[in-house]
């Protein structure tokens, strides 16, 4: 009794976020939703439904329960947090590519057209290309990763509360951003941003600065990130070995996902050229293919790949 | 156009990156508008309750640890001590604020035994496990309580941070085991001064 009762005081919020309980409420809701109205053509697969619940559950999980106190007090649970958080979980929810699921949800009386609207104005249009753009996306990826391991920024915003959350939704926000531009399930020539020979160069590349920051940490003897010291420990680690775990995180499931990724976008590509090659031959059952994969994103951040 | 412009937004964002760091020319950690004011209501070791308004006017020093801890604290305390003679605080100006995360050993009267040790100036504070939760919450500490031997001992571990807040009870500064003595005597002097002026 007393272990479920302490279960369950470790799934509620250490520090309750009205803005991430209700975004999350909503995105579960809308496919939900989405799920019982979407045409039977564009029905996900189970593997791709089951990545959007897990990406969206880890991302509630390491941000809303009392996980969320322990990577406040240990460095290696806080990079645990942020390979959920930039890596994981926006990861399995891009790779589910939810947004046609998402947009079959949203309630009749709302409808999508005040999405696509907004979608259509120049702020956004511009705005997003420029976070998209194949220099961009990179070099914000690596970098935002850089700016808050810096120890004088890693120290203040482990100390604020508001500086925290900052950190934690910037991490989110440009993961999302950078795995839904690398695994866009189109090619380009059907509206993607990139193309897949541009993306897997873009998803190595941007993995080889995170290995040396990671192997950086790991491999220092020097206690980088005296925060967690002067703040106090979930519990007693020695500050190296908790550094040392942390390092090895920040480098290697890291760079794993990247890897994977780069493995994803491959065989999309070669199933891209063969669809291409076979366009002439099949062209009934391609087409229609082709036309089911478009549809899932006819609504999505795919549209200002025409600009 | 976004494309075009693409390596420039890159750069932009790079160099903003890398000049975010600055600082006031202190030599200890400046906290000013990153962690709140003093806020606190418990217990002082005479017995009275006591709230953060009872400190306005006053430059605080805020850390956390129990009485039993022969070691980390008693260093701790001894170098404050040295600290507020080194920055001249001579006058009644300034408070040290100890608070005990073992408030079930830590009676208002062992805390007034321990703390007088270290001169008039140092006040121990403890409350009950909701209020302790509160204050380490709002800065953002951690402290854990071991699990008990057979004779009923148990590990205490805690933050080793100082918070300083100056006369109106805003977060100043942060000292931590690896702030030199002069350092942190200079920093504090800057603090009374300043904020003497300013009250003045």
């Amino acid at each position: 009794m007393d272990g479920i009762l302490a279960a369950l005081e470790f799934l509620l919020p250490w520090e309750f976020s009205s803005v991430l309980f209700a975004a999350c409420a909503v995105a579960l809701a809308l496919y939900w939703r989405g799920l019982r109205r979407v045409p039977a053509a564009q029905q996900p697969s189970i593997g791709r439904r089951i990545a959007f619940f897990s990406g969206l559950l880890l991302v509630y999980f390491v941000m809303q329960t009392r996980f969320d106190y322990l990577s406040q007090h240990m460095f290696y649970l806080h990079r645990l947090q942020h390979l959920v958080l930039h890596h994981l979980g926006p990861f399995l929810i891009a790779l589910s590519a939810p947004l046609a699921v998402l947009a079959a949800g949203v309630p009749a009386r709302i409808g999508t057209a005040p999405f696509e609207r907004f979608w259509r104005l120049p702020a956004t249009r511009v705005g997003y290309g420029l976070l998209q753009n194949a220099a961009v996306a990179p070099v914000l990826f690596v970098g935002l990763i850089w700016f808050w391991l810096s120890a004088r920024i890693h120290f203040d915003a482990m100390l604020s509360g508001p500086l925290y959350w900052v950190m934690n939704w910037s991490m989110l926000i440009d993961g999302l951003l950078f795995w839904i531009l690398m695994l866009d399930p189109r090619p380009r020539r059907d509206g993607a941003l990139l193309g897949f020979g541009a993306r897997i160069l873009i998803v190595l590349a941007a993995m080889v600065p995170q290995m040396l920051i990671g192997a950086h940490i790991a491999f220092s003897e020097r206690d980088l990130y005296d925060v967690y010291a002067v703040c106090g420990r979930a519990w007693d680690i020695d500050p190296l070995r908790d550094q040392h775990i942390g390092g090895l995180i920040t480098w290697i499931p890291a760079a794993m996902m990247h890897v994977i990724a780069a493995l994803i976008l491959i065989g999309r590509w070669a199933r891209s050229d063969t669809n291409m090659a076979g366009r002439s031959r099949v062209p009934t059952t391609e087409r229609a293919r082709a036309s089911a994969t478009n549809g899932a994103h006819a609504a999505g951040p795919g549209l200002p790949g025409g600009a | 156009m976004a494309r075009r412009h693409g390596w420039m937004v890159a750069a932009l964002i790079a160099c903003g990156l890398l000049s975010a760091c600055s600082d006031g020319g202190w030599r200890t950690h400046d906290i000013y508008r990153l962690v709140p004011g003093l806020a606190f209501s418990l217990e002082d070791d005479r017995g009275n309750s006591v709230s953060a308004q009872d400190y306005r006017g006053k430059v605080t020093l805020l850390l956390f640890g129990y009485t039993s801890c022969v070691d980390v604290c008693q260093t701790t305390l001894a170098e404050l001590a040295q600290t507020l003679r080194a920055s001249d605080a001579g006058g009644d100006d300034a408070r040290v604020l100890f608070v005990s995360v073992d408030p079930a050993r830590d009676s208002s009267a062992v805390m007034h035994e321990y703390v007088q040790a270290f001169g008039p100036r140092f006040v121990g504070l403890r409350g009950d496990a909701a209020a302790l939760d509160a204050l380490t919450r709002r800065y953002r500490v951690s402290y854990t309580l071991g699990k008990p031997d057979a004779q009923g001992r148990y590990e205490v571990s805690h933050s080793s941070a100082v918070f300083v807040f100056d006369r109106a009870g805003r977060a100043r500064l942060l000292f931590s085991p690896k702030d030199a003595p002069d350092a942190m005597a200079q920093d504090l002097r800057r603090v009374m001064f300043e904020s003497a002026a300013a009250a003045g």
